[in-house]
């Protein structure tokens, strides 16, 4: 019990202590406190999920705060197959991150604060995963948010990181705000916020609808759209995915961390963790499937032509996560949870490996001055190139083994399946490109920057490098253990242990259409890679011509199809010219009003009945005789 | 009636950690007139009331039921858990005024006397089975709160305000006594048991003398409790008493009161709840309004806490008013909780006062987080607490006072409560903003002593533990009620 | 018929309430009456035995009367509970004893306490 409990609970001491007496006693050893922390939470975090691979899933309530009635808020832990494989990947890349932070922060002013709130973080993130319960997981869910606004605000005194966070923050409000409302729902559909009792109860309601604004709505799918909702918020889905490329002004370990690994994953488990619900609703499984299918090509479109370095892997992972949804929606949750998982390995690395690169160029961030840095950056190069082979799915890679279950599962689920296996396949292809160009961009070629930056370049110290290398045997090898049925007989490894959590998906296919689909994902790997090849080694000139020549292509895509800007023009502007209209006629007599003007009456009230209060004894004595005979006098007359 | 009444010497042991309460108040009087330093008077103080402490916990067991003098005088659960209330109480009470008493040039030896007397009154009157035992407890724990609001005697406010506690208690104590024996009248005796019984047989609870008896202790109890309209004494008497005093008087007796209205209303009049909740509704009701909207307008804070702790009786009080047991531990288990916040909320307050400053007034407070971070957060804490804000106790203690109020079939009690507990959010918050946003006027230097770190570590830390883990609290209260 | 007993049997106590009264208001009634009302300047002084009146009639006196008035009724008190404790003596026997000890124990406390604080010197 202790052991379970202790997982979440070191990172939040950590957290206490830091936050307690970071800025007075502890000061820049702070990771002396952290990393022991997280290292200890990852091997309870190995424990746990031996006992769980023992097959005994553990279902405790740690202790409840609030009881009464059916109202019951409590914490307790559900681990199971799916929470365990989860805690394995958050701990083990918590550690790794933590250990690199200790050189990327080094130096910096608020080290401790910045190792407090990763520490919160960690802690909420776990609780996020191990919750069983609705309540639990959304207190978890905030939190990860919280952290994540002030991760992404770090350096509050840069303008572009306060406005960030405060984008990031206020684009998930619209997302939680759903899925807070689904809480809500289930509790009082339920009764409860239970998993286990909620997941037993939901077959009983199928089918349920209730009458909203005069149309029947499927219970089950309202209650599943509005957790949705949620997902797409936290996991940047289309239409709220602007928040995170914004989010990497936050430090790199955050963006590798929070922002690529662990936190905007926290949609899809929890869409994996409600697949009981999910599944009885056909509408949300395939508008899940959709908006996943969507995203996975908008975002990878926007990924060419960016050149900033960390927003190009920010779009990939606004990408990649799409790919998730869509395994989500065609009903492999195990291929998505697959996906995610090696997913963190090879973009925390990428992430790791870009700030690697910042930090030896000094914070310079764009692609179009770097170029060359293979000599120099050695390690990073080599992890840099195993992360992208890895990403864009080189067979025996382990993205390859994930990527490749979900275009084959998509491609089994009937007409919609197919279609969205067709976008997810040409995400691939347009994946390998903006992976290739990052590598040629960054590595190869000429070294465009200035000469002082050519001077200090240098390759990054162990305490970075080291991290590095281990996630590369990650981003590598993770993928191994579900090396699909075809090649190996024991294959699906992953998938299998999954089986019990997540159902198996239904769908049978021929080897011949297996090994098409495969084919098919290969050939465009390879074939973006080559594209990337020729345009930015070969045939340099080319990216500028075409440039010219898709003239509005190139500028839609380059601004991200103006999205930032279609919100700004119809819902932020419109919002704020309303609101200084407010501001100016209503706000000085009715929000005013009843803002300040219920405190002012009762205040007002107030000074008028302190008045009673005269200070003189024989005042008081004569109300304590009225009070006395009033109360006689009422029950005379009411009797 | 001729009663056969057998007195033995073994009759005294339940009285133990009564006759220690008093035994050490007495020595620290003559060690008063020995030693001059009062660090070892206060410390013997303490160390006396941790000996009857473990005598409550060690005599018969915490929740065993005994009774001695016939049964007079009783020790179960119940006053068990309200005795442990008063220890920390005093305890408390004594860590925040050591330093405090020197400022104020009011370091006597007879306070700490006068403390443990008071407290031995308030444990009487929790274990009072009788009516005239509850009488005596009252007036030990009164006689000594008097002079205790006094003792800062060069003080006029202060001796104004004994003076004052003084005439109106003497009052109260009237209506007791006519209460006592309106009662005795009718039933022919003071026992609560026998009172009880009486009632049913005699068929006394429609009778309207039988009720005005009821109104009169309930008078009696009310000023005590400091309930609306028999509260007028209280904002000016915990404004003039000095600091560490009004934080003894806001929790000791208001806690006693609760306990003897319990152990009345559920012990001998449970027959008639309509009639005592009819009277108490619109107590409560007139108490919560008159302490969260007259706070609204107070600039000193002693007196905006005197409100506060006005408007938090009203809330206790619709925990009794539900006739339930579930109702009355939740009163109790508030009780323990508003002990911890309310010293804590005082503490801080007796941390601005130095010499040459009285910082009673909220605008002392403007800035305070800028100089003193660690004392700002702890008066955040107390008063999100007293507002009532997750995940501190006094939301807790709230949560399940309400919660009964609508389990007993209160709704509207319990609608208006929480309209009331907005209110009042207002002040306390109030109090959070002058710290944390306003500039701060001029430099404050807080007076500081290891004693008051100790109590208000204890207290921050249990305010924000009960907060979180309830659960301890709860069963602690429920075993001691259920036995 | 018990919830409406109405004493009856302390009407006679009541009568004499009420007659006592009666006649107290009406000697002073009659001497307001019949006496005649011819004020003058010595006449309206306070009497103090045929002298003179000197000074003011309201007076501060010294604290310390108070304190040893309070003093006496204290250990007054103190006497008055010894009588009846005596006359009990047989009927209380060893536990009566011990506690009228204690009692006294108590009090003697108070009296070392008032003794060094000097509420007996009068200076």
């Amino acid at each position: 019990m202790l052991k379970y409990t202790l997982i979440p609970l070191l990172p939040f001491l950590s957290f206490l202590i830091n936050i307690l007496f970071g800025r007075n006693f502890i000061k820049d050893r702070a990771h002396w406190i952290a990393v022991p922390a997280v290292v200890g939470s990852f091997l309870l975090a190995v424990s746990a999920f031996l006992d769980v691979a023992g097959g005994r899933d553990i279902n405790v309530n740690i202790y409840s705060w609030i009881v009464s009635g059916s109202f019951n808020v409590s914490v307790g832990f559900l681990i199971d197959r799916l929470s365990a494989i989860m805690l394995i990947v958050v701990t083990s890349i918590s550690t790794l991150i933590f250990i690199y932070s200790i050189g990327y922060m080094h130096g910096d002013g608020g080290y401790y604060r910045f190792f407090a709130y990763l520490s919160l973080f960690v802690f909420s993130m776990l609780i996020l995963v191990m919750a069983n319960n609705f309540l639990l997981m959304y207190f978890g869910w905030e939190a990860v948010g919280l952290c994540s606004y002030f991760l992404i605000g770090y350096w509050f005194h840069k303008k572009s990181a306060a406005d960030a966070g405060k984008k990031a923050f206020i684009v998930n409000r619209f997302g939680d705000f759903g899925f807070g409302l689904g809480v809500i729902l289930i509790f009082l559909t339920f009764g409860s916020m239970d998993y286990m009792q909620v997941f037993g109860e939901a077959g009983g309601i199928a089918g349920q609808t209730i009458n909203l604004l005069g149309y029947d709505v499927n219970l089950i799918t309202l209650i599943c759209l509005l957790l949705f909702c949620g997902a797409v918020g936290k996991s940047a889905q289309v239409p709220l995915h602007v928040w995170l490329p914004d989010a990497m002004e936050g430090p790199t370990p955050v963006s590798a961390l929070i922002h690529a690994a662990t936190m905007v994953t926290a949609g899809v488990f929890m869409v994996a963790r409600c697949n009981p619900l999910f599944n009885l609703s056909e509408v949300a499984m395939n508008t899940v499937a959709i908006v996943g299918g969507v995203t996975a090509i908008f975002a990878a479109t926007i990924a060419l032509v960016q050149t900033d370095i960390k927003r190009v892997i920010a779009y990939s992972t606004v990408s990649q996560l799409g790919y998730m949804f869509l395994a989500l929606g065609v009903g492999a949750y195990s291929a998505a949870i697959f996906h995610l998982y090696t997913h963190a390995y090879f973009k925390a690395l990428l992430f790791l490996g870009s700030g690697s690169v910042i930090h030896a160029l000094h914070d310079e961030q764009n692609m179009q001055k770097m170029g060359g840095l293979k000599k120099y950056m050695p390690v990073t190069y080599w992890v840099f190139i195993l992360a992208t082979l890895s990403i864009t799915g080189i067979p025996f890679f382990s993205g390859f083994f994930s990527k490749d279950e979900i275009l084959w599962r998509a491609y089994l689920a009937g007409d919609l399946g197919k279609f969205l296996w067709f976008l997810g396949t040409l995400a691939a292809l347009l994946t390998a490109f903006y992976s290739w160009r990052l590598i040629y961009l960054t590595f190869h070629g000429k070294f465009r920057g200035t000469h002082e930056q050519e001077e200090h370049l240098h390759e990054s110290p162990p305490v970075i490098t080291v991290p590095l290398m281990l996630l590369a045997v990650g981003a590598v090898a993770a993928g191994w253990v579900g090396i699909p049925p075809i090649f190996a007989e024991h294959g699906d490894k992953i998938g299998e242990f999954l089986a019990p959590v997540l159902g198996y998906p239904e769908g049978e296919g021929t080897h011949a259409q297996e090994y098409f689909v495969m084919g098919a994902s290969i050939f465009v790997a390879v074939a973006g890679w080559i594209i990337a090849y020729t345009m930015y080694l070969k045939k340099t000139e080319l990216p500028q011509k075409l440039g010219a020549a898709f003239q509005p292509v190139y500028k839609l895509l380059f601004n991200k199809y103006y999205i930032d800007e279609l919100y700004s023009k119809t819902i932020v502007q419109p919002t704020l010219k309303a609101s200084d209209k407010i501001i100016l006629g209503f706000d000085t007599y009715i929000i005013e009003g009843i803002v300040n003007g219920i405190p002012n009456l009762i205040g007002a009230f107030s000074r008028k009945l302190r008045k009673i209060q005269t200070g003189l004894l024989s005042d008081y004595g004569l109300i304590m005789a009225i009070g006395a005979l009033s109360i006689i006098g009422v029950w005379i007359f009411l009797r | 009636m001729e009663m056969e009444t057998t007195i033995s010497l073994l009759d005294i042991r339940p009285l133990v950690p009564e006759l220690t309460m008093i035994c050490v108040g007495l020595i620290v009087i003559l060690l008063d007139l020995i030693v001059r330093k009062k660090e070892v008077v206060a410390i013997v103080g303490i160390a006396g009331t941790l000996v009857a402490l473990y005598g409550t916990y060690k005599l018969y067991g915490f929740y065993e039921p005994q009774s001695a003098f016939s049964g007079m005088f009783v020790l179960d659960g119940y006053s068990n858990f309200f005795k442990l209330i008063f220890y920390l109480n005093i305890i408390l009470t004594i860590c925040i005024s050591f330093k405090y008493m020197a400022i104020e040039k009011a370091s006597f030896g007879e306070y700490y006397a006068l403390l443990m007397f008071a407290t031995t009154g308030m444990m009487i009157m929790a274990s009072a089975a009788d009516l005239i035992v509850l009488y005596l407890g009252l007036e030990l724990m009164a006689l000594s709160t008097y002079i205790l609001a006094g003792i800062t005697r060069k003080r006029q406010r202060s001796n104004e305000a004994a003076l004052k506690y003084f005439f109106l208690g003497a009052f109260s104590s009237a209506f007791l006594l006519y209460g006592i024996s309106l009662t005795y009248g009718l039933t022919g005796t003071t026992n609560l048991r026998e009172i009880a019984s009486a009632l049913q047989t005699l068929d006394l609870n429609g009778s309207p003398i039988m009720y005005l008896g009821l109104i009169f202790m309930i008078v009696a109890f009310g000023f005590k409790i400091a309930l609306a309209p028999f509260h007028m004494w209280a904002p000016d008497v915990y404004e003039g008493a000095p600091t560490s005093i009004t934080a003894f008087m806001s929790v000791g007796p208001k806690a006693a009161g609760f306990a003897v209205l319990g152990r009345v209303l559920f012990g001998a009049f449970a027959g008639m709840q309509v009639q005592w909740a009819s009277i108490l509704i619109p107590m409560a009701v007139l108490t919560m309004a008159v302490g969260s909207i007259i706070a609204l307008a107070q600039t000193n804070i002693k007196r905006m806490l005197a409100y506060s702790s006005i408007a938090h009786a009203g809330y206790m009080l619709l925990g009794v008013i539900t006739g339930t047991t579930g109702g009355l531990m939740s009163t109790v288990n508030y009780l323990a909780i508003y002990l911890f916040m309310n010293i804590g909320a005082f503490a801080i307050v007796i941390m601005l006062r130095r010499e040459g400053f009285q910082g009673e007034n909220i605008e002392d407070y403007m800035g305070l987080s800028k100089s003193h971070p660690l004392a700002s957060a702890l008066m955040l804490i107390f008063m999100f607490s007293l507002a009532g804000i997750p995940p501190t106790a006094g939301f807790i203690g709230k949560f399940y006072v309400f919660m009964e109020v609508i389990k007993a079939g209160y709704v509207y009690l319990a609608i208006i409560a929480v309209a009331f507990s907005a209110i009042s959010a207002f002040f306390y918050l109030r109090v959070v903003m002058y710290i944390y946003m306003k500039d701060p006027k001029e430099e404050v230097v807080l007076t500081r002593s290891p004693s008051m770190s100790i109590a208000l570590a204890v207290t921050a830390m249990m305010v924000l533990i009960l907060g979180i883990f309830p659960s301890f609290l709860l069963n602690l209260v429920r075993y001691s009620i259920l036995g | 018929m018990p919830g409406t007993y109405i004493p009856s049997e302390y009407l006679p106590v009541a009568i004499i309430f009420l007659f006592a009264a009666l006649i107290g208001l009406g000697a002073l009634v009659a001497g307001l009456l019949v006496r005649p009302r011819r004020p003058y300047v010595q006449k309206l002084y306070p009497y103090e035995s045929g002298n003179p009146p000197v000074g003011e009639p309201r007076y501060k006196f010294s604290v310390k009367f108070y304190i040893i008035a309070m003093l006496f009724v204290v250990f007054d008190v103190e006497a008055v509970f010894l009588y009846p404790w005596a006359v009990a003596y047989d009927k209380l026997g060893i536990f009566g004893f011990v506690e009228m000890m204690l009692f006294i124990f108590i009090l003697l406390i108070g009296y070392i306490y008032v003794w060094k604080k000097g509420a007996f010197n009068w200076e």
